[in-house]
């Protein structure tokens, strides 16, 4: 039996030697927010190019951030761009740059779960930066009930959940309410990781919708697929021209046609509370985050001949899972950036 | 065990160093000094890696609430608190239960029926945090959320211990995953203890006219205090170094609070969430002061737990007297 | 018979049924776990789950091929860490070592077995992750071996200790050499016991999930040789309870049956074998 267990144990793990020796692996990490196209887009990818694997582990913007600076993996994402000081960090110690390259544009909607309530709500930007300052409480707030007449809400304590790990989407909901609430950017700010007020840790967005689905009463940020296909209900958010916005396709790529127009060059730039009646608010693109530099040649191609896949066919992909495609102006100009990777 | 075979000391160097004996001695002691080796290198990685945050903040890391990635402000206060409050749940919890059965182990059941009992505990040991985990997150959060946090609420919401919204996740869940983990270690090492002590010490008590449980309670148990206070000591020292059942259903936020339904954090379930997204040293580094607070913490608990159980060993084994 | 003493044996009685009950409740926990498992777990098990890798997210189906394969090169390259060191310093022990340094060597390895798992994945994390720029199925079995060695160590000792004097002395009055006794007659009659104790420690590691976070990361497809992610049984039981969809809940359950079903399994073989202290049937 010992034997049995043994020679076993032996099998599988040859097995796992010996299965996929020819592929090319290569490992990124990173935001939950767009995990939902990246695992498409690699599963995809793979199945027309058998010998690449790329492997995707959603662990979240900040270890995204972090693995990418300290080399562990080959690429990361982040849906909250590096700052300069990131930057600076990741080419002291490299010797080259980590360069930025938008992928897809994403809502982050807040979504809740209340029994009894099935219709849309409408969260004010003070209304939201309320709730999630700890200020405002109850479901049945006149400030909630004022921009939501006629629902009924009830009297029931506000479960917050936020993310409990670094996360771009936190830094797209924070840096909306740092433009929305003097009173937000002073006590908590804008970052992949705040000291939040009130709430609930979820991990990932998967963590954060979980958590909502489960828990009555709750209201939490996402992104907009994961609310779409997990079946919990968002409201629709007021946008800086006075409108109340549900998150969708349409409203993100008006969000980011200012953005579009004038793309700084290294492709870190900020569309929440983005001007324009048709703006959704709470907007953002999604960057992968790739090196500069590669010193192995085959990663380099290989993840070279991906981009230029994800920019071009990989868009159509978007729009079923709820992401917008990118901006073609946008496109154009990475398509000639990617040719600085070395 | 002597070391066996001639005296080395009477032979060259070389014929010592040919010596089938000698080769395996160095060997073998190389391989064991490895593990010292080893041990030496963690501490020392702890230690060299947290002297950012150990300078910068020095002892104030302790008593700091606040957790702030974005201004660089770390304090361990909260992941300190609810590490020492679930802890405390659990063992409140889990020392009667556990003390319980092994007392019904120990005095009641008949051999058989003990062993077999044992056996089954043992085998609760064995099964693994994350998926103790699961049925935290998936069977016992939704349990405390319908059924009994409000009934908690309704009939002692006036203590400040009850009091806050019911999430389900939070404390006093964290706690009760923690206890069910915990019982077996207490169950297991009381119960040797309880069935070292004496023969005469029962009879002399029974003989003196004790019921049963008199004789129990006021005679063995206490004869075996230390012990059990070693297994205690044990199991508080499983129940702080817990990480992914706790992370699972304790919510994850850095709070204080009195309240057993208020979300919390502990050191592991930060650790195990941030670590690998810690940007920036001070950031890093603080998460490892913190994992090195919980090494000293579990480390000393070890200790006492241990220094309990050989002195209980040599007390059982006739040295005191009644 | 006076009410005091009626009263004293109503609480005799009293106390001593409700320790019966503890117990009860103590044990009735595992069949819990089980059944609980069983339930959840039973219904999702099937060929796919043992057979196919993850399908992209949102997606049903697929199954956990690559994270049992995972966890099982992890678990033997941990023990090719581990157990030798704990082996060989166990025999070191107990036939070589003066009490200084036995002392010593049974300090650190107590020390090393009462570091949480997550402490020990800050040091795998900081010394096989780091400086090698790369998550890695080495540093996942690294951190794993590191949790078998104290166990391998103290019970080869305890088992060494526990064969008796006379056999080798025995073997000594034969004029076999030191070294060649412990290679032939100590070990060998020590030997189930250690094996099993091995056993056991595997068991323990293999469902460890923390240090696996900071070091194999995970992978969703098959990892190839030993310095790239793998996925694992236990991480990936996390990671999907986590998650929002149903399938993958689904899923988690199944893994986790799986999981708990080997490590039971090895577990009941193991103290079997120790308990019954007569020659195993093959």
């Amino acid at each position: 039996m010992k034997r049995l267990t043994g020679m076993l144990l032996v099998v599988l793990a040859l097995g796992g030697f010996v299965l996929a020796q020819n592929a090319l692996l290569i490992n990124g990490a990173g935001a939950t927010f767009p995990t939902p196209i990246y695992s498409k887009w690699f599963d995809t990818y793979h199945k027309a190019n058998a010998n690449i694997q790329i492997n995707y582990q959603s662990v979240g913007s900040g270890a995204g951030i972090k693995q990418a600076t300290d080399g562990t993996v080959d690429f990361g994402a982040s849906d909250g761009p590096m700052n300069d000081e990131q930057l600076k960090a990741y080419s002291d110690k490299h010797g080259f740059a980590l360069l930025h390259f938008p992928t897809v544009l994403g809502a982050v909607v807040p979504t809740y779960n209340i029994a009894g309530v099935s219709a849309s709500l409408n969260f004010t930007p003070e209304v939201l930066a309320g709730i999630f300052l700890g200020r405002i409480t109850k479901w049945n707030d006149p400030a909630i009930a004022g921009a939501n007449k006629g629902v009924n809400l009830p009297a029931e304590d506000i479960v917050v959940v936020h993310r409990s790990d670094g996360s771009g989407t936190t830094y797209v909901f924070t840096d909306y309410l740092a433009k929305v609430s003097a009173d937000w950017k002073d006590k908590v700010g804008k970052g992949t990781s705040v000291n939040w007020p009130v709430g609930l840790g979820g991990k990932g967005n998967e963590g954060v919708t979980g958590l909502v689905k489960q828990t009555p009463n709750s209201l939490g940020y996402v992104e907009l697929i994961y609310a779409v296909k997990n079946n919990v209900s968002y409201g629709a958010v007021k946008n800086a021209s006075g409108i109340f916005l549900k998150a969708d396709l349409a409203g993100v790529s008006e969000a980011a046609a200012g953005a579009a127009r004038e793309m700084p060059d290294d492709f870190r730039v900020s569309i929440t509370n983005a001007p324009g009646k048709k703006a959704y608010p709470i907007s953002s693109f999604t960057w992968l985050l790739i090196p500069a530099k590669f010193s192995d040649t085959a990663k380099r191609d290989a993840l070279k001949s991906f981009l230029k896949w994800a920019l071009t066919d990989g868009q159509k992909d978007a729009e079923e899972l709820s992401y917008a495609k990118l901006p073609k102006e946008v496109v154009a100009k990475e398509l000639k950036a990617i040719n600085s990777i070395q | 065990m002597s070391n066996a075979g001639p005296s080395t000391g009477s032979r060259s160097f070389l014929s010592r160093l040919w010596d089938g004996d000698e080769i395996a001695r160095i060997v073998t002691f190389l391989f064991a000094a490895t593990v010292v080796l080893i041990t030496v290198l963690l501490v020392l990685q702890l230690w060299h890696d947290s002297s950012l945050p150990r300078h910068k903040f020095g002892l104030s890391f302790f008593v700091t609430r606040v957790w702030d990635p974005i201004a660089e402000q770390f304090g361990a206060l909260p992941f300190i608190y609810g590490t020492l409050f679930t802890a405390a749940v659990a063992l409140l919890l889990a020392v009667p239960l556990g003390l319980g059965s092994a007392i019904f182990l120990a005095e009641l059941a008949p051999q058989k029926i003990s062993d077999t009992l044992q056996f089954f505990i043992d085998l609760l040991a064995a099964v693994p945090s994350v998926i103790y985990g699961l049925l935290g997150m998936f069977v016992v959060v939704p349990v405390m959320r319908v059924y009994i946090q409000p009934a908690l609420k309704h009939s002692l919401g006036f203590l400040p211990l009850f009091q806050g919204p019911a999430f389900g996740v939070g404390f006093l869940t964290a706690g009760i995953v923690l206890a069910i983990m915990v019982i077996p270690y207490i169950i297991s090492v009381s119960r040797e203890v309880l069935l070292s002590v004496p023969r005469d010490q029962r009879e002399a008590a029974l003989a003196l006219g004790a019921t049963r449980w008199e004789s129990t309670w006021k005679v063995v148990v206490p004869f075996a205090r230390t012990g059990i206070m070693g297994s205690i000591f044990l199991a508080l020292a499983r129940a702080l170094g817990e990480t992914m059942a706790v992370t699972m259903v304790i919510g994850n936020t850095p709070t204080i609070s009195a309240s057993l339904f208020s979300p919390g954090y502990s050191i592991a379930a930060v650790i195990a969430n941030e670590l690998t997204e810690a940007t920036g040293e001070v950031y890093f580094q603080s998460l490892v002061e913190l994992g090195l607070v919980l090494f000293l913490v579990t480390f000393i608990l070890n200790g006492l737990a241990r220094l309990m159980m050989v002195l209980t060993t040599q007390k059982g084994s006739g040295m005191g007297q009644v | 018979m006076s009410a005091r003493l009626r009263w004293r044996k109503f609480v005799s009685n009293f106390m001593l049924t409700l320790t019966g009950v503890c117990a009860a409740v103590s044990v009735s926990v595992l069949f819990f776990v089980l059944g609980y498992l069983v339930y959840n777990g039973g219904t999702s098990i099937n060929w796919d789950f043992f057979t196919k890798l993850p399908v992209p997210v949102g997606e049903v189906g697929g199954g956990m091929a690559n994270a049992i394969v995972g966890s099982a090169k992890l678990l033997l390259l941990a023990s090719l860490f581990g157990v030798p060191i704990g082996f060989f310093g166990g025999i070191y022990m107990a036939e070589f070592s003066n009490s200084t340094v036995a002392f010593v060597v049974r300090y650190a390895a107590d020390l090393l077995n009462g570091v949480p798992s997550i402490v020990i994945g800050i040091f795998a994390y900081a010394v096989a992750v780091l400086p090698f720029k790369h998550f890695s199925t080495l540093a996942g079995a690294f951190a794993l071996g590191l949790m078998m060695i104290p166990i391998t160590l103290r019970s080869t000792e305890e088992f060494l200790h526990g064969v008796p004097r006379a056999l080798r002395e025995a073997s000594m009055a034969l004029g076999a050499s030191k070294w060649k006794t412990i290679a032939a007659v100590v070990v060998p009659a020590a030997y189930r016991g250690i094996m099993t104790a091995i056993l056991l420690a595997l068991a323990r590691v293999a469902g460890e999930t923390a240090p696996l976070l900071f070091t194999a990361l995970g992978n969703q497809y098959w990892s190839p040789g030993l310095r790239q992610p793998t996925a694992s049984l236990p991480a990936m039981i996390y990671a999907y309870a986590l998650s929002p969809y149903d399938d993958w809940h689904r899923q988690a359950w199944a893994a986790g049956l799986v999981l708990l079903a080997l490590i039971l399994i090895v577990n009941i073989f193991a103290r079997a074998i120790l308990s019954r202290g007569g020659t195993v049937l093959r």
